[in-house]
């Protein structure tokens, strides 16, 4: 569905990514891990459109995506969840909600909100209140909400559990399934590789802007090497 | 009455008005003159907040229900009062008030009316869409220039002229933003302080065609219908129909679906981006309607002085137009209008002090950072 070839990007002199290849299939969950400042935030940015390649080509159900503009992405139906959620603060959850749906004719806008409230009753419950005044698990919540507002093919999420308590990020991660097996395709960034690879089909280890190993998920969890980098075993 | 008191809470920061109002006039006029006139904006607050709750309504409708014959009438005037009150007799004063005044007030009026057009425009741009733009003026100037230049040469009338002030501003504007606007961070202040500036040279320099520092004079006077409008008075009254078309065209276009992206764009933009839109087109939009705008002030202000010169369009206009903003608070309508009344009229009032007004201004935006940050009615904290 979504095919990263080569990809390389840099901000200004310094390089943050170098020959990448990224391969999701359609209905899988993928992870991409990786320690901090690896170049996973920038692999999402690269596929959303915000910053551009030096080299490689991405593309998206066989047709290449990299170069066009970010709306015109979204509205091909890929969708992401930035890093530190990035809600607007000083909007309604309903507004947030709205803004999710900007691409969208309006004329279903109550069926896209039923359905992601249908997903995070809390947010329901407070769709009057504002963004800002929401606790981080509910910010992070409506921050998927809001991608889901636009119906993407493909989900990309940022690191969902940053800062959130262990409990929470059960929760998400629940949700984060249950989405999968509604029949949506997700691209999963994170530093917490345990919590990621016992979600995900297959994964990607990402270090210093290169993939440095790849394979099923249940593969990557015993291999010694993730264990001792990631897994803190 | 327990409803203007509460009122008063949830509008607390209208009664800071009055108080700035004095602090702001302190320096120039001395304290005791300061606190009268900071209790007469007082209670000009008082009464608009009384207008707003319906006291005053509910006042007349207990004066009037006393006696049957009056109930009719009364219940008549409480549904006038009650209608959108506060904004109708707003207008009806507006409309009145000028005629018991000289041609002065009037001039003082007039420019008060341009300014919050101005203002206004700039708001869409550092407001809603969140750029900081320091060269507004050239577009005002270039709106002036247009109708200045094709009127005395070409003989074009009035409403063409503003027609045409209004397109080469805001193709001014689009030619700069299509080059600047994909930059990210402060280039566009960079380069809106520069075009600032490079006009006003041009206009000084360009002699063949601008007259240079001369200017142009004997620009024609609008006419409507073959009557020539001159008198302070006319003017007076074109400026405030245009007040109130812009006011109303703001109203809409902040409410609806691209003021909203605006505002997403102002909170985060990577985020707006993230969510489809088209950040580069809405600020583009944002900078040229603004600079429409200014446009067309500019061709009010050529026709009403009849002369335009460079002096007229320097960066203290500029900054002026931003202090008007940001002191009103960015983002809300009232907030600008209070903002461009406050920093026109002040200075007016106390003409003899005017060498001190730019540390009055620097003063109060200083202390406005401080204390305010979102301006007087910012829209900035919701509740
Ligand atoms: N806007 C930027 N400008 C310059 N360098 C950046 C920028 N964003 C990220 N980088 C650099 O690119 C590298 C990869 O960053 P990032 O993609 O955010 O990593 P991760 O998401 O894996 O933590 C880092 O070295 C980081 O410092
Ligand atoms: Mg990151």
């Amino acid at each position: 569905m979504l095919k990263l070839t080569n990809i390389a990007v840099s901000y200004g002199m310094i390089s943050a990514l170098k020959d990448v290849s990224i391969t999701v299939g359609q209905g899988e969950i993928v992870a991409l891990i990786g320690a901090n400042g690896a170049g996973k935030s920038t692999t999402l940015m690269s596929i959303s459109g915000v910053t551009d390649l030096v080299a490689g080509t991405i593309s998206y159900r066989e047709r290449v995506i990299s170069g066009l503009p970010p709306h015109i992405i979204v509205s091909q139906g890929i969708s992401q969840v930035p890093e530190g959620r990035r809600i607007f603060p000083r909007m309604t959850v309903l507004e947030n909600l709205e803004m999710g749906a900007f691409l969208g004719n309006g004329k279903d806008l109550q069926i896209d909100l039923d359905r992601v409230f249908g997903l995070f009753p809390v947010l329901a419950e407070r769709r009057r209140q504002l963004g800002g005044t929401l606790s981080g698990g509910e910010q992070q919540m409506l921050a998927i909400a809001r991608a889901l507002m636009s119906r993407p093919a493909l989900l990309l999420l940022d690191e969902p559990s940053l800062g959130l308590a262990p409990i929470i990020v059960s929760r998400i991660f629940k949700i984060i399934e249950e989405i999968n097996q509604q029949g949506m395709t997700v691209l999963l960034v994170e530093q917490n590789a345990k919590a990621a690879l016992r979600l995900a089909h297959r994964g990607y280890v990402m270090e210093t802007g290169r993939i440095v190993l790849e394979g099923r998920a249940v593969d990557l969890e015993s291999d010694p090497a993730i264990k001792k980098a990631y897994l803190g075993e | 009455m327990s409803s203007l008191r509460q009122a008063i809470k949830r509008h607390g920061s209208f009664f800071l008005v009055p108080l700035w109002a004095g602090i702001l006039c302190a320096p120039f006029t001395g304290i005791a003159a300061a606190t009268r006139i900071a209790l007469v904006l007082a209670a000009g607050v008082l009464l608009a907040a009384a207008l707003r709750t319906g006291t005053i309504t509910r006042l007349a409708h207990t004066l009037f229900s006393g006696s049957a014959r009056m109930q009719g009438a009364g219940r008549r005037l409480v549904a006038l009062l009650a209608a959108p009150p506060s904004a109708f007799l707003f207008l009806a004063a507006l409309c009145v008030i000028p005629l018991f005044q000289n041609d002065y007030y009037r001039d003082v009026l007039t420019l008060t009316g341009m300014y919050v057009v101005l203002a206004l425009g700039l708001n869409l741009v550092v407001g809603q869409a969140g750029l900081l733009n320091l060269g507004y003026v050239a577009f005002y100037a270039v709106g002036a220039y247009t109708y200045a230049i094709s009127s005395t040469r070409f003989g074009l009338p009035f409403w063409p002229g503003m027609a045409a002030g209004a397109a080469v501003a805001a193709l001014a504007a689009l030619l700069i933003g299509l080059s600047t606007l994909k930059l990210r961070g402060d280039y566009f202040a960079i380069v809106t302080l520069g075009l600032g500036e490079i006009t006003r040279i041009v206009l000084n320099n360009w002699d063949s065609v601008t007259g240079g520092p001369n200017g142009i004079s004997r620009i024609p006077r609008p006419s409507l219908a073959g009557y020539v409008l001159k008198t302070p008075l006319d003017f007076y009254y074109l400026i405030l129909l245009m007040v109130v078309i812009t006011v109303f065209a703001m109203r809409r276009i902040i409410a609806s679906r691209i003021g909203r992206a605006w505002i997403a764009i102002r909170e985060d933009e990577v985020a707006a981006e993230a969510m489809g839109i088209n950040t580069f087109k809405l600020k583009l939009l944002a900078f040229v309607i603004a600079s429409a705008l200014a446009g067309c002030v500019g061709v009010f202000f050529a026709a009403k002085m009849a002369f335009v010169s460079p002096e007229s369009f320097t960066f203290f206009e500029s900054v002026l137009i931003l202090c008007m903003v940001v002191l009103g608070g960015m983002g809300s309508i009232p907030g600008i209008i209070l903002g461009a009344v406050l920093l026109v009229m002040l200075p007016e009032i106390f003409r003899d002090f005017q060498d001190y007004r730019m540390i009055g201004f620097g003063i109060a935006l200083v202390l406005m950072m401080i204390f305010r940050p979102q301006g007087l009615m910012g829209a900035g904290k919701r509740q």
